[in-house]
């Protein structure tokens, strides 16, 4: 029997992260937990991206006075292009938080369904196809006519 | 070697699972810090070792500080109560 090579599993590590994130961002109804897929969805590029420059007897690349002549190295550039994205995404994640709190603030939900149903009827007052007060909940306090 | 790599990459998608199936949002976000360690842990073994650094102390430590607080904002710090769609 022989063993997968070591970077099968890390392919299996990215590739079942990307899965599982994009499974996430396309299927949860509630926004908060979108945003953590999101997330998945993020580390697992960045995991995949990483492996582009990965040599199975590679060293890290990281250059000393003693090293041996022979060793290859990790792709360095990868690594770097990684980096900033580590930093991007969490200014993303910042971004969608506070995207998150106005839309609590203002449609008191997380739920998709809901926030999109207000959101619609928002847009169809705002360009005056429906008047405030059909849509909605027969007048707010009052009684109907008769 | 091979091993401890499998046995990190379980952990890792386990975790991930757990972000979307947890239904306390608290717990997501403490399986998505899971998930972003386990990456670090990858990433040293991969021969990465400034890119493990900067996942272990912006993916895990920084991000979840965030998303926490947010939680604490948004009124869902609740530990035993299902929460979801609120």
């Amino acid at each position: 029997m022989t063993m997968p090579g070591i970077e099968v599993v890390f392919y299996t590590g990215a590739i079942g992260l990307i899965v599982i994130g994009m499974a996430g961002v396309l299927m949860v109804k509630n926004v908060f937990r979108m945003l953590l897929a999101l997330v998945l969805l993020e580390a697992g590029a960045s995991l995949l991206l990483i492996l582009s420059g990965f040599r199975e007897t590679g060293v890290a690349p990281i250059l000393l006075s003693g090293h041996a002549a022979g060793q290859l190295m990790n792709d360095p550039v990868p690594q770097a292009l990684v980096l900033t994205a580590i930093v991007i995404g969490v200014g993303i994640q910042a971004l969608a938080l506070a995207l998150i709190l106005r839309i609590k603030h203002r449609y008191h939900s997380l739920d998709m369904g809901e926030i999109r149903e207000q959101m619609e009827h928002d847009i169809a007052v705002n360009s005056g196809v429906v008047s405030p007060a059909s849509a909605q909940s027969p007048e707010p306090g009052g009684h109907h006519h008769g | 070697m091979i091993w401890i790599v499998s046995f990190v990459v379980f952990i890792m998608l386990a975790s991930a699972l757990a972000v979307l199936l947890l239904p306390n949002l608290i717990a997501a976000v403490a399986a998505s810090s899971v998930v972003s360690l386990s990456l670090a842990v990858l990433f040293a073994l991969m021969k990465a070792p400034d890119v493990a650094m900067t996942e272990a102390a912006i993916g895990a430590g920084l991000s979840s500080l965030l998303l926490a607080m947010a939680l604490r904002r948004l009124g869902l710090w609740q530990l035993d109560k299902e929460q979801e769609s609120k």
